[in-house]
């Protein structure tokens, strides 16, 4: 017997209280506080606030928590509060230069000033499960040593020196900001590095991974990754000086990658560039060879097809909430384009029958 | 007598909610080119009419410039844009907005008319009126049933401007607390 | 109850201001698709961000609104929606129509004949009506510059030569004012002479950054050729709640024998209906669910 459906707002209060009953579990367990999450489920933290495109620790951990560890979802709520909050001004740009770096390595030297410097890295653990862990997680104190206090110069300003690396040209244009204006394509360099920096980094990565397959290959070598804290300031009007406001963690990676020269300009080396938001290695490197990938035309390469090469391509789909809201929302009730289709369908169909009846009465 | 405004005070006095109930009068008149509604709520510099000021508080901000005509361009009005608004005042080749009386608006061909691809790249111009021209002529086109009359300043170089749809300026009219306008998508004729 | 976080509709003052802008620019350039900054809205992309955007930056708090998803207002997403408003623009909310100041649609366009004080807001998932015969925005931006639309009549017409008819039921392209070919939304073709109304149409696409819109009594035209003309089709019933033979109808499978039912799209309109009397070919629904 047909009862229309109604009681949608009912069902939607009740769904909302079973979800908030799983995403509790079972309450003899004890309850995850957000200072866990942030301090020991960091990188999900700093994935949260690079695609989320807001530094903050603590709220990345309550969206973690709120969202039961599916990170989309908590970049997603990262993004809805961001929105609403009011701008009250741009900081200065950050200085990479001045990192105070937890980490520091380059892959186009043995040794460079400033040293290697592993840091807190999974790179060399074996990838054995530790169940030592399940038991206790306390563990002794690591080594420490003097920080460096002056500052670590960038291993592509060494290349940069002899002329060997493409240089760029500095500029200080304020950028566009995606958040605030539409997208429009072509879109400059400033563009491209906004939207793949809170792209999402599964994406992000297999396109950079087909660009080392040889879909629009361009030999990168990470000339340094870097990770570290640095010094946000802003000018305060008032004061007529810029002043420290406080300080962020960054992942920075740039790339040398395949020379390019013809008969009037020597060979240079190029670059691809990362910067994301807290410890976020895969990612920046991945960024930087996208970026890479993108710049053919600036770079006077060939468009070879590939997709990584393709800037409206790429940036109309790196945004994971923009592509998990699309591509969910096909279970919303789409029953009156279907019926539409239904009756087009079965008018078609009758209208071909009777053609085929008429063909036959004819023969 | 009525106080001179100063820059801090004719602002609207409940903001989202004022704001609100302008931007429904200044739809409304772009939807329906011709008619004239009321739009209130801010208290400009007496050199524009609370109908222009009230809609430069409900469209402007930061991210538009502002051009004032030579007839309004007092150090008033530009203090009290800037402190209500925010908006960059620029000149008329740079303009989202124009405000100005007619004649001090003109040459119509100093403003951005937009591109091919963005034909929304284009100024507004906010045209502020002791009164509104008696009819003079004839519209026709989206947003009118069949006809309406309506008093232009100069029939023949609005004519123009309707000629390079979908590029083109739309054009506001304010005169008091009302409003009215003219987008470029109207088709004029000389009212017989 | 509205929710003092929040500004008034949610949205902050500088965002409403940037889509008024844009509405206003939509309503001077009637079909043309003008970008916009849409925000990230607490709600998923998809799901009717362009529209609630739209939406918030028109109502006022004396409005009545009314929100509808296929047509009927409750409709889960439809509920969502309107529940949004009630609690950050503190609005009346309304199933009816007539009473309805601003409708927010998702699919739809309503059956009772729309009045110059209204505005009709749809949510628009692909607001670009050339994006399936051509992927890149620098293009179909150039087609539309350039009022190139061969393409799309090369597509339609090669329907015709496949099925013998325009094979396109919803989403059906239209010409506005004999200018910019325009994507209606996905409502069903049979909405389409409809969109010739005495109200305000605005069309958000939160997730593709783009509004456009059509003023009250503007030409739309649904694309055809001289000799498959366009056809507002409908399944071809009366409604078994409220007998209309005018609206347009869902199919609902009543059994495992596969019996049917057609039933409004429509659920103000129907339940109307049968308020004034009209009885379709199974009684009204309160029959139903007595004998049920």
């Amino acid at each position: 017997m047909y009862v229309a459906v109604k009681g949608g707002e009912r069902a939607i209060d009740n769904a909302h209280a079973w979800l908030a009953e799983e995403r509790r579990g079972d309450t003899s367990v004890a309850e995850l506080s957000t200072d866990q999450i942030r301090e020991q489920l960091s990188l999900a933290v700093n994935r949260v606030m690079a695609e989320g495109s807001l530094y903050d620790p603590d709220l990345a951990a309550l969206a973690i928590k709120q969202s039961r560890g599916d990170l989309i979802e908590a970049i997603f709520l990262i993004r809805a509060y961001r929105t609403t909050l009011p701008r009250f001004g741009a900081s200065l740009p950050v200085e990479t230069a001045d990192m105070a770096c937890d980490r520091r390595i380059s892959a186009t030297f043995k040794d460079v000033p400033g040293g290697q410097v592993l840091g807190p890295t999974f790179d060399y653990t074996h990838r054995l499960l530790d169940f030592k862990l399940a038991a206790d997680g306390e563990v002794a104190p690591a080594a420490t040593s003097e920080p460096r206090t002056e500052p670590t110069p960038h291993v592509t300003g060494f290349l940069g020196q002899d002329g060997l690396i493409q240089d760029e040209t500095p500029s200080d244009e304020t950028p566009r900001d995606i958040t605030r204006e539409p997208m429009s394509y072509p879109a400059d360099r400033a563009t491209r590095l906004q939207n793949l920096t809170r792209g999402d980094e599964g994406f992000i990565l297999s396109l950079a991974y087909s660009t080392q397959r040889g879909y629009a290959r361009n030999h990168a070598f990470v000339g340094e990754l870097r990770i570290g804290k640095v010094a946000v300031e802003m000018e305060i009007p008032e004061l007529g000086f810029a002043i420290e406001i406080g300080e962020m963690e960054l992942t920075e990676c740039e790339t040398v990658n395949q020379f390019a020269g013809s008969k009037t300009e020597p060979p240079q080396f190029t670059r691809g560039y990362g910067l994301v938001m807290g410890q976020t290695e895969r990612k920046a490197i991945a960024m930087a060879l996208v970026d890479r990938a993108l710049r053919w035309k600036e770079l006077g390469e060939d468009f070879l097809g590939a997709a990584a090469q393709d800037e409206e391509f790429v940036l109309s789909h790196s945004d994971n909430i923009q592509a998990t809201g699309f591509l969910e929302h096909i279970k919303l009730p789409h029953y009156v384009d279907f019926q539409a289709e239904l009756e087009l369908v079965r008018k078609l169909r009758a209208e071909a029958e009777q053609n085929v009846a008429t063909k036959e009465a004819a023969e | 007598m009525q106080a001179e405004t100063s820059q801090f005070s004719g602002g609207f006095a409940a903001p989202a909610i004022d704001a609100a109930h302008a931007f429904r009068a200044a739809m409304n008149a772009m939807a329906r080119p011709g008619k004239v509604f009321d739009i209130h709520g801010a208290t400009p510099p007496s050199v524009i009419s609370p109908a222009a000021g009230t809609l430069v508080l409900t469209l402007c901000d930061p991210e538009t410039k502002v051009f004032l005509a030579s007839d309004v361009d007092t150090p008033s009005l530009r203090a009290w844009i800037t402190f209500h608004t925010g908006a960059p005042i620029v000149s008329p080749d740079e303009a989202d907005f124009a405000l100005g009386g007619w004649q001090a608006l003109l040459p119509l061909e100093q403003y951005r008319i937009g591109t091919p691809e963005y034909p929304d790249r284009s100024a507004t111009l906010i045209v502020d009126q002791p009164e509104f021209d008696t009819p003079n002529a004839s519209l026709s086109g989206p947003g009118i049933k069949d006809h309406i009359a309506m008093g232009l300043p100069d029939v023949a170089q609005l004519q123009r401007n309707t000629v390079l749809f979908p590029l083109g300026l739309d054009l506001f009219f304010t005169a008091g607390s009302q409003i009215k306008a003219l987008p470029r998508s109207s088709h004029i004729s000389e009212k017989a | 109850m509205s929710d003092q976080n929040y500004n008034f509709a949610y949205l902050d003052e500088q965002t409403k201001r940037m889509i008024r802008r844009a509405i206003l620019k939509g309503l001077a350039i009637p079909g043309y698709q003008v970008p916009f900054a849409s925000r990230e809205m607490p709600m998923p992309y998809g799901w009717g961000t362009g529209g609630v955007q739209v939406s918030a930056a028109t109502l006022t708090p004396d409005d009545t609104f009314k929100v509808i998803d296929q047509g009927a207002d409750d409709t889960t997403n439809a509920v969502s929606i309107r529940k949004f408003f009630e609690r950050t623009a503190n609005v009346a909310t309304t199933e009816e129509t007539a009473k309805a100041d601003v409708i927010q649609t998702r699919h739809r366009i309503p059956e009772a004949e729309l009045r110059e004080d209204q505005i009709l807001v749809y949510q628009v998932p692909i607001p670009e009506p050339l994006r399936f015969l051509e992927p890149r925005e620098t293009e179909t931006r150039k087609m539309h510059a350039l009022e190139e639309y061969g393409l799309m009549h090369v597509k339609l017409y090669e329907d015709i030569s496949q099925h013998g008819a325009i094979a396109t039921s919803y989403a059906y392209p239209v010409k506005v004012e004999g200018r910019y070919v325009m994507d209606p939304s996905p409502i069903p073709k049979f909405d389409n002479p409809k969109m010739d109304m005495p109200a305000i149409q605005l069309f958000g696409a939160g997730r593709e950054q783009r509004i456009y819109a059509v003023p009250p009594y503007t030409k739309i035209v649904s694309l055809d050729f001289e000799d498959y003309p366009f056809e507002a089709t409908k399944a071809e019933h009366a409604c078994d709640l409220c007998g209309s033979t005018h609206s347009y109808l869902d199919e609902v499978i009543l059994d495992d024998q596969g019996n049917r039912m057609f039933v409004c799209s429509d659920t103000d309109y129907c339940r109307s209906r049968r308020a004034a009397g009209h009885v379709g070919r199974l009684g009204t629904e309160n029959e139903l669910e007595a004998s049920a």
